[in-house]
C-alpha cells in the first residue's frame, strides 16, 4: 500500500471540508473495496477521509412509506434491522446476500453505491425500488445515480448521506452469484409498488438499470410465467469468464420469475 | 503520516504509533506479536484473518490501524480462558474441524458470530456464517459439526 | 496399556492451532531481518533486454538488489528436476534449464527477474516497483495442444516444437488389434481442467547465513525439507549439506503445492549471506496464483474397446500434458509413473497402451496437486466406463462389476506395469450402492422433475498407488532418488520418547495418529510419546510427505525403529534378568522371561539404558535410540467406489452436489477420525475440480483466474452430505497394513461428479461437460442442445 493522509471525520460536513472537492481524496466508509484496492496499489489517493464514524450518517429510519437508510449503515445492520425487515423485507434479504458476514459487518449502504461496482447488489434495489440519494448538497433519483461501470452522478468531493427507499406493495429480490467472488453476475429487484411494476437489474449491464420489458410483460400480467416469457437483449451486458451476455439476459428473466414467484 | 492510537486487544490496553497505512492485521502481527491471526490471501476472501473488533467479525487485512482506535478487538489469543479451551475451541478439537490450523483462527472467530446470533444453528446458517472463510483441508464437513456443538454448548 | 490403534483420538496439535499458538513461517521474525519482494515478469514472454536496479537501489529503505546476472556470476545452479522420463526410442526428456532468476527470457508471467530486499516489505515493494526492466515481448502460448502445432512461439529453443518428451507405455499393437476386433468402442476426448493448489497458507521463507560457522537455514512451507536441503544445496547453491539446516515449521496446508525446490527458497538463502542479513519473503496470493505449481492440465482422447457382453478388450489412450514453462521437481514424473500406470483401474481390461506428450508452454510450471496424476487417470477410466455403459445399455454398477478384478486374482499384474497386492472391488461398490440408496434413485429422479430439477446419479471406482514408492521400482522408472523414509525413535532416561520422522505433517494430524502407534507398540501411555518432524538438524533424514506416503512408508520406518528399540531392550532386560536374549518376550510395554515370574517395564528398561552401570562393554552398548530407514516393496493401492448425485437448475445451470457416498479401502486404520477428515478435504477438492475450480490463461498466456475474485474454492455451502464407510483389505506388503488416505478423495470425486451431472443431463441431450461444470456451461450446453433441437 502506498502511504497516504487519514482524517476521520466527526461530521458530514467536516468530511466534505476535509476532501476540499479534489479528486485525490476518497472518502472512506466501511473500506470493503477501497482498501483491497489500496493494498493491491490500484490506487493512491493523497488522502482518505473516514466516514464511517459518523453517527448521523448511521441508522435507519422509517416515516411514511419511507425508509432511510443513513450512507454509514452497515449491511449487516439494514439486513438485521427489524423495522426494514418489516417495511421492505427485500431489501433486508439483499443485505444479508451482500459478500460474507464480515463484509457485511463493514460494508455500508453510501460506501456501496459511491462506488458502483456493475456486480454490486445495492444498486439493484436503488433502482429497482426507486430510491433517491441524498448527498450533501442534494437529492439525486436512484433512476438518475448510477451513470455509467463505477460511475455515478457524484461530483468529486459530493458526500452520500443516506439512501430513502420508498416502501413498495411487495417486492423480492433474487441473485445469481458469481462462484467465485461471491458477487452478483445476475441480481434482480422486483418491486410492486402503487405507480406500477419496477424490476431493476445489477450485475449484469455496465451499471444497474431497469429491465422495461419485464415491467411492461408483469405490468399487465403479474406472473412469473410472464417474466419468464420476456427474452431480454444481451447487448450490452457483461461478458466474462463466469457468464456471458447471453447467459446474463437468460437469468435476469429467469431471476425476474423465481423474485415474482416469491412474492406470490 | 502517523497516528498515535490506542485500543483494547484481549482485553489489553495498547498504544502504539503507526502509519495510516498499516492494517489491523499488520499491527496485531507485527506490533503485537499476536501471529494466531494469519493473512491468506490479498483481496479480502478468504478469512483467516477475522478478528472480532467491537463484538463483530471483521478481515482485519481489510481494516486500518487506525480505524481501531478506541475499538475492542479480540483474537484467537484471547479466547482461551488459561488453559481451559473456549467452548467453540473445544468443539473444533472434539470434532476434527481443523487440519492444517492456518484457516482456524478465522474459522473460530467466524464461528463465534454464527453461534452469537443461534445456539441451535441450521446447516444453512453455518454455510452463511462461514462463507467468508476458506478452507482447503477440511472439506468443512466437520466444520460444521464442530460450530454446531461449539454454539449449543456456548448456549447452555 | 489402553490400546490406541483403532481409536478416534482427538488431536494433540490442536491445542496450539485452536489458540493461535501455531509457529508458521510467515510468524517467525529473525534479528535484523530484511523482507524480499520479488520483481515479477508481466509478460509471459519476453527477452530481456536490460534491468536497471539503479532506480530500486535509490528507493528509501531498499537494501540491495539482485538479478539473474548475478546469480550466474556466483556459479548459482537452475532448480533440478528429480525424475527423468525417458520417450519412445530411448530418447531421454528435454530439461531446459530453470534459473532462479530469470537471466536473459522470460517464460511465464510471474517469472521472477529481481529481487528487491528492504528494510519493510512496503520499501521493498517501493523498490520492486521503482526497478526498470526492459522487455521485448515475444509470442506466447499457453494452451499445450496449440504449443505443439508448427509455427508455434517456441518456449526453450533447445526443445523444437517445445515437446519435452513423448513416451508410452503398453502394447499398442495388441491394443490396435483389440479395437479392430471389438464389438463396440467407446471413445471420449476429455479436457482434465488445470488447477491452482490454494494452500490457505501462502509460501513464505527465510534465509539466514551465520559467518562464524560458515552456515545457512532456511525456513520454509515445506512438506519436505530434507528434500529442499539435498536440491538446493547439491544443484542449486553448491553449498555442503552439512552447512545448511532446512527447517519446516508448521505448514498451512500443502496438496502437493509445498513438495518442490522453488526458485524463492535458493534465493532467500543465497541473498541472505551476500547481504548479511536474514532475508524473509512471503507470498501474496496473486504471487501464489502466479508462482505455485499448478496442477493437472490434460487433454486426452480415449478409446475403450470391448465385447458383446460389456467385457474390457482394451485401452488406448493419448494424452497431452502441459509441464509449463519449465520442469518443476516431480513434473515430468506426474503424466506418466503417475498415471499411466494407473489406467487399468479396478479392472480386468487385458491389453492397455498410453501415449503421453509433455509440453513445454508459457505458463506456470505444472507439478503435482493432491492425487497428482491418480485423478487424471480415474476421470480418463471411470468417465469412458461410464459412458460406455450408457452406450451399450448397461447399468453403470453392472458393466463394472462384470470388469473387476476379483479378490482371487491377487496379486494382480496390470498391463500397465503395477502388481496389486489386494483389494476387494466389488464389496467397496455393494457397500456403496446400498449406502447410497442407488436402487431408489429413480424415484428421487422423479421428486426432482416434479420440482423441475433434473437429477443425475454418478458412480467412481478408483485404484490408487500410493505409499510412494519402492526406490528399486522408482529408480527403474527414471527417479534420481530413493523414495523410502527413515524415523529415529529415542528413549529418555526417564522413559518418554520422542519420534522423530522424515514425514512431514501440513495438516495430518502425524502428531497424533503416530503416537498412538508409537504408544501401542511400545506399550507406554500415548501423552509420553512427542512427534518431531520438520527439522533436518533433528531428523536424520527424510523423503517428506506427499503421495499418501506418510503412514504407509514413514509409519512402517517407525515402525521398524520400534522393532529395533525392542531387539535391544530385550538384550537389556536379559541382562537386568540375569536370563538369555533369546528368551525374553516383548508385550505392551513389558519385557518378560517365559516360565518365570520375571519382567521389567519398557521405561525400568530404557533407565537402566541410560545408568548402564554394570554394562558388559563389550556386548552391549548404552542407551535406546534406534534410527531406521523403511524402503517399501510395492506401492499401496487404496481403492474405493464413490456415488453422487446432483440437481440442476436448467433455467440457470445451477448445479448442487445433493449427496455423496464414499466407501474406500485404506487397509489398517490407525484413527479413523483422522482418515475420514482426509476424505472429506479430498472430496471437496474434487467437488472443486469438479464444478468450480479452473485456471484460465488467456491465448497469450496472461493468467485470468489470478486471483479468488475469478478463481471459484469451495465453501462451506458447497458441500452435500457425505455417507462413509470402510471396507478393510490390509496392505500385505508393509507392518502396519496401511495403504494411505490422503489422496483418495480428490481422486475418485470429479469422475462421481461429472458421470451424475451428464447422467442428469441426459434428458436433454447432454452426454459431456468439461470440468469445471460452471453454471453458465450447464446452461450454454442445455441451451445449444435446445437450439439444436428447434
Amino acid at each position: 500500500m502506498y502511504n497516504f493522509d487519514y482524517e476521520k471525520a466527526a461530521s458530514a460536513d467536516d468530511a466534505v471540508k476535509a476532501a476540499g472537492g479534489s479528486d485525490d481524496v476518497m472518502f472512506l466508509a466501511g473500506g470493503m473495496t477501497l482498501i483491497p484496492t489500496l493494498k493491491l496499489r490500484l490506487t493512491q489517493p493523497e488522502k482518505v477521509v473516514d466516514v464511517g464514524g459518523i453517527g448521523d450518517m448511521k441508522g435507519i429510519s422509517v416515516s411514511g412509506d419511507t425508509v432511510t437508510i443513513g450512507a454509514a449503515t452497515t449491511h449487516a445492520d439494514v439486513a438485521g434491522s427489524d423495522d426494514v425487515k418489516k417495511a421492505i423485507p427485500a431489501l433486508a434479504k439483499l443485505a444479508s446476500l451482500i459478500g460474507d458476514q464480515q463484509v457485511r459487518n463493514r460494508g455500508t449502504i453510501g460506501g456501496s453505491i459511491a462506488n458502483a461496482d456493475p456486480a454490486a447488489d445495492y444498486p439493484a434495489a436503488v433502482v429497482g425500488l426507486g430510491a433517491t440519494v441524498k448527498t450533501n448538497k442534494r437529492e439525486i433519483a436512484g433512476d438518475d445515480f448510477f451513470t455509467a461501470m463505477f460511475e455515478t452522478a457524484l461530483e468529486p468531493g459530493e458526500l452520500i448521506t443516506s439512501v430513502s427507499f420508498p416502501v413498495p406493495e411487495k417486492a423480492d429480490y433474487q441473485k445469481l452469484a458469481n462462484p467465485a467472488s461471491g458477487y452478483a453476475m445476475v441480481g434482480v429487484m422486483v418491486a410492486k409498488t402503487k405507480d406500477g411494476v419496477r424490476v431493476g437489474v445489477t450485475g449484469a449491464g455496465p451499471s444497474a438499470f431497469r429491465a422495461s420489458a419485464i415491467e411492461d410483460a408483469l405490468g399487465s400480467d403479474f406472473s412469473s410465467d410472464a417474466a419468464k416469457g420476456v427474452t431480454m437483449s444481451s447487448d450490452d451486458l457483461n461478458n466474462d469468464l463466469h457468464a456471458t451476455a447471453e447467459y446474463r439476459a437468460s437469468c435476469i428473466s429467469t431471476l425476474a420469475a423465481r423474485a415474482v414467484k416469491a412474492i406470490g | 503520516m502517523s497516528h498515535a492510537i490506542s485500543m483494547t486487544v484481549n482485553g489489553r490496553s495498547v498504544s502504539a504509533t503507526v502509519e495510516s497505512r498499516t492494517l489491523l492485521t499488520e499491527f496485531l502481527r507485527d506490533n503485537l506479536r499476536l501471529t494466531g491471526t494469519h493473512v491468506g490471501c490479498d483481496t479480502s476472501q478468504c478469512g483467516a484473518c477475522t478478528v472480532h473488533v467491537n463484538g463483530k467479525s471483521v478481515k482485519s487485512c481489510t481494516m486500518l490501524a487506525v480505524q481501531c482506535d478506541g475499538a475492542e478487538v479480540l483474537t484467537i489469543e484471547g479466547l482461551a480462558n488459561g488453559e481451559d479451551l473456549h467452548p467453540m475451541q473445544k468443539a473444533f478439537n472434539d470434532h476434527h474441524g481443523l487440519q492444517c490450523g492456518f484457516c482456524t483462527p478465522g474459522m473460530v472467530m467466524s464461528a463465534l458470530e454464527v453461534a452469537d446470533n443461534n445456539s441451535d444453528p441450521s446447516d444453512e446458517d453455518i454455510a452463511k456464517g462461514l462463507a467468508g472463510n476458506y478452507c482447503r483441508c477440511t472439506g468443512y464437513e466437520n466444520i460444521y459439526r464442530a460450530v454446531k456443538a461449539g454454539a449449543k454448548a456456548m448456549g447452555s | 496399556m489402553a490400546k490406541h490403534v483403532g481409536e478416534r483420538m482427538k488431536r494433540v496439535e490442536d491445542g496450539r492451532f485452536l489458540t493461535g499458538r501455531g509457529t508458521y513461517t510467515d510468524d517467525i521474525s529473525k534479528p535484523g531481518q530484511t523482507y524480499a519482494v520479488f520483481v515479477r515478469s508481466p509478460h509471459a514472454h519476453a527477452k530481456i533486454k536490460s534491468v536497471n536496479v539503479d532506480s530500486a537501489l535509490n528507493v528509501e529503505g531498499v537494501v540491495a538488489v539482485y538479478t539473474g546476472a548475478d546469480m550466474a556470476a556466483d556459479g548459482v545452479g537452475g532448480l533440478p528436476c528429480g525424475w527423468q522420463v525417458i520417450g519412445k526410442g530411448g530418447t531421454p526428456m528435454i530439461e531446459p534449464a530453470h534459473p532462479p532468476l530469470a537471466v536473459d527470457t522470460v517464460r511465464y508471467v510471474g517469472d521472477a527477474v529481481a529481487v528487491v530486499i528492504a528494510e519493510t516489505k512496503n520499501a521493498a515493494k517501493d523498490g520492486a516497483e521503482a526497478l526498470e526492466v526492459d522487455y521485448d515481448v515475444q509470442p506466447a502460448v499457453a494452451s499445450a495442444v496449440k504449443a505443439m502445432e508448427s509455427g508455434a512461439p517456441q518456449v526453450h529453443d533447445e526443445v523444437p516444437g517445445n515437446v519435452c518428451y513423448d513416451w508410452e507405455l503398453g502394447d499398442k499393437d495388441a491394443v490396435d488389434k483389440a479395437i479392430n476386433d471389438a464389438h463396440h468402442v467407446t471413445t471420449f476426448d476429455l479436457v482434465n481442467n488445470r488447477l491452482i493448489p490454494n494452500a490457505i497458507e501462502p509460501r513464505a521463507a527465510i534465509g539466514e547465513y551465520d559467518p562464524a560457522g560458515d552456515n545457512y537455514t532456511l525456513t520454509t512451507t515445506s512438506q519436505n525439507p530434507h528434500v529442499i536441503r539435498l536440491l538446493m544445496c547439491a544443484f542449486v547453491l553448491q553449498i555442503p549439506e552439512h552447512k545448511c539446516r532446512v527447517v519446516a515449521p508448521d505448514v498451512g496446508g500443502g496438496f502437493g503445492s509445498k513438495i518442490f525446490h522453488y526458485a524463492e527458497e535458493a534465493v532467500v538463502t543465497w541473498a541472505s549471506k551476500k547481504a548479511g542479513r536474514p532475508v524473509k519473503w512471503t507470498s501474496d496470493r496473486s504471487e501464489a496464483f502466479l508462482t505455485d505449481a499448478h496442477g493437472r492440465d490434460h487433454v486426452t482422447k480415449a478409446q475403450l474397446a470391448m465385447d458383446k457382453d460389456g467385457k474390457f478388450t482394451a485401452l488406448k489412450v493419448a494424452t497431452v500434458a502441459n509441464m509449463g514453462a519449465y520442469l518443476s521437481t516431480f513434473a515430468s514424473s506426474i503424466p506418466t509413473y503417475l498415471y499411466a500406470t494407473l489406467l487399468a483401474g479396478q479392472y480386468t481390461t487385458p491389453v492397455i497402451y498410453a501415449e503421453v506428450k509433455a509440453v513445454f508452454t508459457h505458463t506456470t510450471p505444472v507439478d503435482a496437486y493432491r492425487g497428482a496424476g491418480r485423478p487424471e487417470a480415474t476421470y480418463v477410466i471411470e468417465r469412458i466406463v461410464e459412458i460406455a455403459a450408457r452406450e451399450m445399455g448397461m447399468d453403470p454398477a453392472e458393466i463394472r462389476r462384470k470388469n473387476f478384478i476379483q479378490p482371487d486374482q491377487f496379486p494382480y499384474e496390470t498391463p500397465v506395469a503395477l502388481t496389486y497386492d489386494t483389494g476387494n472391488y466389488q464389496a467397496s461398490l455393494d457397500r456403496a450402492l446400498e449406502l447410497s440408496d442407488y436402487a431408489n434413485f429413480e424415484k428421487r429422479r422423479e421428486e426432482s422433475a416434479k420440482n423441475g430439477k433434473l437429477r443425475g446419479v454418478g458412480l467412481s471406482c478408483y485404484i490408487e498407488a500410493c505409499g510412494i514408492a519402492p526406490s528399486a521400482v522408482a529408480g527403474a522408472l527414471g527417479a534420481r532418488a530413493g523414495l523410502y523414509e527413515a524415523a529415529e525413535v529415542r528413549f529418555a532416561p526417564t522413559g518418554t520418547v520422542s519420534v522423530f520422522t522424515g514425514s512431514h505433517s501440513h495438516g495430518q494430524g502425524h502428531e497424533t495418529t503416530f503416537a498412538q502407534l508409537t504408544a501401542d507398540r511400545l506399550g507406554i501411555p500415548v501423552e509420553n510419546v512427542d512427534i518431531v518432524h520438520g527439522d533436518t538438524d533433528r531428523i536424520p533424514f527424510g523423503m517428506g510427505t506427499y503421495g499418501s506416503r506418510s503412514l504407509a512408508v514413514g509409519g512402517s520406518a517407525i515402525v521398524k525403529a520400534i522393532d529395533k528399540i525392542i531387539v535391544k531392550g530385550k538384550k537389556i532386560a536379559a541382562h537386568m534378568m540375569e536370563e538369555n536374549a533369546d528368551d525374553v518376550e516383548f508385550d505392551d510395554g513389558v519385557f518378560s522371561v517365559k516360565g518365570t515370574n520375571k519382567s521389567l517395564t519398557i521405561g525400568e528398561v530404557a533407565f537402566q539404558a541410560y545408568v548402564p552401570h554394570n554394562f558388559p562393554h563389550d556386548e552391549l552398548e548404552p542407551g535406546l535410540d534406534e534410527s531406521a530407514f523403511y524402503d517399501p516393496n510395492n506401492f499401496t493401492y487404496p481403492a474405493g467406489a464413490y456415488v453422487c448425485e446432483v440437481e440442476v437448475d436448467p433455467d440457470t445451470g445451477e448445479c448442487t452436489v445433493e449427496k455423496f457416498t464414499a466407501v474406500d479401502d485404506f487397509g489398517n486404520l490407525i484413527n479413523p477420525m483422522i482418515v475420514e477428515g482426509q476424505v472429506h478435504g479430498g472430496i471437496a477438492q474434487g467437488i472443486g475440480q469438479a464444478l468450480l475450480e479452473g485456471c484460465v490463461y488467456s491465448d497469450d498466456g496472461q493468467l485470468v483466474t489470478g486471483s479468488y475474485m475469478d478463481y471459484a474454492m469451495p465453501r462451506a455451502e458447497h458441500i452435500p452430505d457425505y455417507n462413509f464407510d470402510f471396507t478393510t483389505t490390509p496392505c500385505t506388503h508393509n507392518p502396519i497394513g496401511a495403504k494411505g488416505c490422503g489422496e483418495a478423495g480428490a481422486i475418485g470425486t470429479p469422475a462421481a461428479v461429472i458421470n451424475a451431472l451428464t447422467d442428469a443431463l441426459r434428458v436433454a441431450g447432454v452426454d459431456n461437460i468439461e470440468m469445471p461444470a460452471t453454471p453458465l456451461k450447464i446452461w450454454q450446453a442445455l441451451n445449444a442442445n435446445k437450439q439444436a433441437a428447434e
